[in-house]
């Protein structure tokens, strides 16, 4: 069913729920997931619970960010951190020298984070490959120099703290951040499987084809930094806002490698995988405090292990086994079936004993 | 002022000289960005201290660095090599690889900062700078290993085979020249390279188990700053930024908070003029 979506027809939504969500292991997974999301408070209101959904889904859209960047595109970035952290530095500072409340400050440090994101993606009209990561790298670092320098005005270590809450209560908070997070997510998957899309994935294959059939590449490339920067802005804003704090933690090389250990475990050039690491790996860092001492040790094996038996991450590896594509018209089927669900070819074919 | 800043630029170039050829070569011939290079520096450092409350110094040296070159082959031969066609994941495989290391460490160490006696004790007169014998050892060794590993490199059959494919992995493969061997002796000899900067490094540093992170970035940039695979290229970016942290330490305020700064800020600004480092070739494009 490759018809436009009408959601106001009753019969329409639940047949296409039957044959086109249910149908898929994949699809069902994250309807389940945006309604586990949407109705959690409904199950408990613990606010530690709610304190570690919320962050969750804000390094998730951190992470899907960086996936649009460096996982379809190519462009590694190992300082995405710089777009997190000067996003949140410029809401708190906005906040204080303007009075301007979050609601506009947080907009207005993504965009700032925009620039910043072309300004760092120029380099990469002329650098390719780990030649970028290293600049991309640098500028977090920098700029983490730049604000012990100027400590009266940054705050310096402690960085700037009493920023303004992001709502009233925590229930409120949550669902403002979950509701961000799932409209930037809509965003970035329907770019991320648009025509612009396409023409990132085919930067990364293979940037000299792409010019050769007539491709701004440029264009596209400084595109993926912009909307890449906007989000993780977006992001960092909002953590800035919720922890009440804009720190130079947000701008460290550990917050750099996060999103890219994230992504990289659930499956990079997806969107979905990077979301998928992010909650899994995110709680159970939590969930291991009860070991503080064993924390990052059983972390550093988990991410060990699951690399090695699972390199295209743990989304795309789950998925490969239970779905797969119908050998004659490319639809995917759900590893249950024996015959496809759109064409009827039948999916398993006996290997024929001579 | 001056000779101050001479002689321990030396020194850190040295140390930082051993690491960046020891990366330069993984990178090189295995494509590995090994990013836990230096975790296995602070790995040898802390086998040093370990084994000498057991025995003396030259078997001590001897068993922290073979241990060390024992973790980095079973690593590359276990987790690496499989997963060499995922580029991403072997990136985060070589992260959890040096926070392993890390968190070993710290398990069996501690957090508390630990020390190496020196093996020289005292200090002499060098231009007029009271500088530590150690140093001054460390700085002969540096030279010595990497003397030795130049001679190993430029004067075998296998040093040539070595550099043949960090300059170009398809010719080399045409002319015969076996890559999964040479990516054996590269990440060997690289991590063995690491593992004697840390030797070099424990008698004169305070150890504790973060102590990989800040050579990591600086030896990363030196590559880069050479051009990868060429390893002279490793060896001059490294001199360069060991002198750019010196002086800025020395001669600007609050320069500790810029040592790092600086040396990614001089990275930036020779990848905008020269994007392929200063010894990089532009021609060998893999796709």
């Amino acid at each position: 069913m490759t018809s436009p979506l009408r959601i106001w027809s009753l019969p329409w939504t639940l047949r296409y729920l039957r044959h086109e969500v249910l149908a898929l292991p994949g699809r069902t997974a994250a309807l389940l997931f945006v309604l586990f999301l949407l109705l959690f408070p409904l199950l408990s209101q613990d606010p530690y619970l709610l304190r570690v959904l919320t962050l969750t889904a804000l390094f998730a859209l951190y992470a899907a960010s960086w996936d649009l960047l460096s996982g379809y595109t190519g462009q590694v970035s190992l300082g995405h951190a710089f777009f997190f952290g000067l996003a949140g530095y410029a809401s708190a500072i906005l906040g204080r020298e303007l009075g301007l409340s979050p609601a506009l400050t947080i907009p207005l440090g993504a965009l700032l984070a925009t620039l910043a994101g072309v300004l760092v993606g120029l380099p990469s009209l002329r650098l390719r490959g780990p030649y970028l990561s290293l600049v991309t790298l640098a500028f977090p670092i920098l700029t983490t120099g730049l604000i012990f320098l100027f400590p009266r005005f940054t705050g310096g270590e402690l960085g700037l703290s009493g920023l303004p809450r992001l709502g009233q209560s925590r229930l409120e908070e949550y669902y403002l951040v979950v509701g961000v997070f799932l409209l930037s997510l809509l965003f970035l998957w329907k770019l991320a499987n648009s025509r612009v899309g396409l023409f990132f994935h085919a930067i990364r294959e293979d940037e000299v084809a792409v010019r050769m059939v007539g491709v701004n590449t440029v264009r596209y490339k400084l595109l993926a930094f912009a909307v890449s920067a906007f989000f993780a802005g977006l992001a960092g804003g909002l953590h800035a806002h919720y922890l009440r704090v804009a720190g130079p933690d947000s701008l460290s090389l550990f917050n750099s490698i996060q999103p890219v250990i994230w992504s990289v475990f659930g499956g990079i050039a997806t969107i979905y995988g990077p979301v998928a690491g992010t909650f899994l790996l995110f709680p159970l860092l939590e969930v291991l405090r009860v070991a503080e001492e064993l924390r990052m040790l059983a972390f550093a094996l988990l991410i060990l292990l699951v690399m090695r038996f699972l390199p295209q991450g743990v989304v795309r590896g789950v998925l490969e086994r239970l779905e797969e594509e119908c050998p004659r018209c490319k639809v995917k089927n759900a590893f249950t079936r024996k015959v496809c669900r759109a064409c009827g070819v039948p999916l398993h074919l006996r290997e024929v004993k001579p | 002022m001056l000779s101050a800043i001479l002689v321990n630029g030396l020194v850190l170039s040295g140390i930082y000289g051993m690491l960046a050829l020891g990366f330069a070569l993984t990178y090189g011939v295995a494509r590995i960005l090994n990013l836990a290079h230096t975790a296995f520096y602070m790995a040898a450092a802390y086998g040093l201290f370990f084994f000498l409350e057991r025995m003396g110094f030259a078997p001590a040296a001897l068993l922290a660095s073979l241990l060390v070159l024992l973790i980095a082959l079973a690593a590359y031969k276990l987790l690496l090599e499989p997963l060499r066609e995922h580029e991403a994941t072997v990136l985060i495989v070589t992260i959890a690889l040096g926070l392993l290391l890390q968190e070993v460490v710290l398990l069996l160490f501690g957090a508390h900062f630990r020390s190496v006696p020196a093996l020289l004790p005292g200090f002499v007169e060098v231009f007029g700078v009271r500088v530590a014998q150690q140093a001054l050892l460390a700085l002969l060794f540096a030279g010595v290993v990497l003397l030795l590993a130049w001679a190993f490199l430029k004067g075998t059959r296998l040093g040539l085979g070595i550099r043949a494919v960090a300059q170009d992995q398809e010719a080399a493969e045409l002319v015969g020249i076996s890559l999964s061997r040479a990516g054996n002796w590269a990440v060997g000899l690289g991590a063995f390279l690491a593992a004697l900067a840390g030797l070099a490094v424990a008698p004169m540093a305070t150890l504790e188990p973060h102590m990989w992170n800040a050579p990591l970035l600086v030896v990363l940039a030196a590559v880069v700053l050479g051009g990868l695979g060429s390893l002279p290229g490793a060896l001059l970016g490294a001199v360069v930024l060991a002198f750019a942290e010196v002086v800025v330490v020395n001669l600007v305020p609050g320069g500790a908070f810029l040592r790092t700064a600086v040396a990614l800020l001089i990275l930036v600004l020779v990848l905008v003029f020269r994007p392929e480092g200063l010894f990089g070739t532009a021609f060998a494009e893999e796709r």
